[in-house]
């Protein structure tokens, strides 16, 4: 299986990164020969094979429904590259 | 005194007991070989007030007769890690000076063990590499250097790791292990590197790769140093939800030495093409010490074994994929000012990400993409279910499995940087381990024709960290591997 520009483009877009035209060969080249690789997995019949999410079959815990943690807006935000009070800053979103 | 760094882990803790030197000396030292190791590039950022700090805490424990188990034992961390105060990369240009405000559970275990911080170690971007090239700090040179003097790489993710405890810059260091990350740099380096169970190490507060199959793990340069770190660095954790809930045994009291009548398992499918002759050498020499230990060799079948690689090469990326995506300029790291929120995110993401990363996220974006979601992440899930079949299938067999970790040694920095593929095929011994979420650790057993170190790989069942820690001693033993790099970056 491999994939052209114009779908290189697409997984970009959906992965939000930003690629340029001149990117879009070498991408194209490289993406088509992992997939080309992981393309001999079809040799293999998977026919009602339950797939496996999780090396270690544990049911999730449960735990008391209390807050247990928080109240340290500061520590949260000390990374942020923009803040605006107690809130992260971003670029206008609605006109 | 002597050069306290020459001190293995165990031997520099015997020492501290006996009061032949102090935890501030022994940091000093440490310290000092640090800041004369800037040709190795293993150390991102040195820590030496904060090394200095706990070490003269050491010494008032050790002084009132109340030290921990580590107590004054210099270490460096894998800046996978978060630190709290100290900032923390992943070696991501896209992570910029972040400085977390909490520390990892992994990180605190050992410092609430008395361990000293002597820095934050070098790795692959995000832990995705098999030789430390794709760090925004730049590659990790190997001590090891080949015949020729040619700059060799480390092994990655854990390439700094490797680098340091190889150069004595620190009896141990942290590391992860995702695909082999932990076992292939240690091959490469000549010391011991363990990916324990899935669920044995707590994963709170390591940057994320792919969730369902990172591991921490130590690098030390003896198996017994490895069976302390890992007794220190296990344990349940509420806030790891894969964490799980069982004692801690002590490791190092399960190195017995005796491994009579125990079943190791060989699997045919590991003689893969092209594999050189001196690796299968050695191999049948692993094999034939273990046998002269008392153990029965047992020859099993791995069949899937060939599908392993592929089906990680989408799980993986599938997974970092979703982890990645939390990097998008708006709670820390870096900001690209974009003209919109979406503009802002793909300008951050391009310039943030590297080659390497850029590659995964887009593949995994592609396997989970609608449409190709069955056919690229479900078949991998399946093709999983088979691979950790395999292994319980051999488990009824035997008791633990013997392969080689790489399928060469370290090779030249620069060698694979422009086929991905050929970089991925380093990781076909390991890989098959972190799906089936087993625990497997990697002995330096031999050297190659250019003097450069190889490692037997050992593999054991779920929660089997003790037999295969006994194992693995026996089999150190047995190898009585000697062999030291020149400490050529001393002259630099």
């Amino acid at each position: 299986m491999s994939v052209d520009e114009t779908m290189v483009r697409r997984i970009a877009t959906l992965a939000r990164i930003g690629v340029g035209d001149e990117q879009l060969p070498g991408l194209v080249k490289e993406l088509s020969s992992i997939l080309d690789f992981v393309e001999q997995l079809n040799e293999l019949d998977t026919q009602g094979v339950k797939p496996l999410t999780s090396a270690v079959e544990a049911t999730m815990r449960m735990r008391e429904d209390v807050v247990t943690d928080g109240g340290y807006p500061d520590a949260i935000l000390a990374n942020a590259p923009e803040r605006d009070d107690d809130y992260f800053a971003v670029p206008k979103v609605v006109e | 005194m002597g050069d306290l760094t020459e001190l293995n882990l165990a031997e520099a803790r015997d020492g501290l007991a006996k009061k032949e030197f102090s935890a501030s000396e022994l940091a000093q030292a440490h310290v000092d070989a640090v800041a004369a190791s800037a040709p190795l590039n293993a150390f991102v950022l040195e820590t030496a007030d904060k090394a200095l700090a706990m070490a003269a805490d050491s010494d008032a424990r050790l002084a009132a007769g109340t030290a921990r188990p580590l107590e004054g034992l210099p270490i460096g961390v894998k800046d996978l890690f978060c630190t709290k105060d100290i900032r923390t990369t992943a070696c991501s240009n896209i992570l910029d000076e972040f400085t977390p405000t909490y520390e990892s559970t992994v990180t605190q275990n050992l410092w609430n063990d008395g361990a000293v911080m002597l820095g934050k170690l070098n790795n692959d971007e995000f832990a995705m590499g098999s030789s430390n090239e794709t760090s925004r700090f730049g590659p990790v040179v190997n001590p090891w250097r080949g015949a020729d003097g040619q700059n060799l790489v480390p092994g990655g993710s854990s390439g700094g790791s490797s680098a340091a405890v190889a150069a004595h810059l620190g009896v141990a260091a942290t590391a992860t292990d995702t695909g082999g990350s932990i076992r292939q740099p240690a091959a490469f380096t000549g010391t011991v590197g363990m990916k324990p169970t899935y669920g044995r190490c707590s994963r709170w507060g390591i940057v994320a790769f792919a969730s369902s199959l990172d591991q921490a793990g130590p690098i030390c340069r003896n198996v017994r140093d490895t069976a302390i770190m890992l007794t220190s660095m296990s344990g349940f954790d509420a806030k790891d939800t894969t964490s799980i809930d069982r004692p801690v045994p002590d490791y190092e009291a399960a190195l017995t030495g005796d491994i009579r009548g125990l079943k190791v398992g060989i699997p045919k499918e590991y003689r893969v093409d092209n594999m050189p002759a001196e690796i299968d050498a050695l191999w049948q020499q692993g094999i034939d010490w273990l046998r002269a230990a008392g153990a029965e060799i047992v020859d099993i079948s791995l069949p899937h074994t060939k599908y392993a690689l592929p089906a990680y090469y989408i799980i993986a990326p599938a997974e970092a994929s979703s982890n990645l995506a939390r990097y998008d300029g708006v709670r820390y790291g870096a900001r690209k000012a974009g003209v919109d929120l979406e503009d802002m995110y793909a300008g951050t993401r391009a310039a943030g990400f590297g080659e390497e990363v850029t590659r995964r996220v887009m593949i995994g974006t592609y396997a989970l993409s609608a449409g190709y979601y069955d056919a690229y992440y479900i078949k991998a899930l399946q093709v999983r279910r088979l691979i950790a079949e395999d292994f319980a299938a051999a488990y009824e067999k035997c008791d633990v499995l013997l392969t080689p970790t790489t399928p060469s040694a370290a090779f030249p920095i620069g060698g694979k940087v422009d086929d991905p593929l050929d970089m991925y095929l380093n990781d076909v011994f390991t890989v098959t381990v972190n799906l089936a979420g087993l625990p497997g650790i990697s002995v330096p057993a031999g050297l190659d024709k250019d003097g450069l170190p190889l490692g037997l790989q050992l593999i054991g069942q779920a929660f089997g960290e003790e037999q295969l820690l006994r194992v693995a001693r026996v089999m150190e033993a047995a190898a009585g591997f000697a062999a030291r790099p020149q400490a050529w970056w001393k002259d630099q």
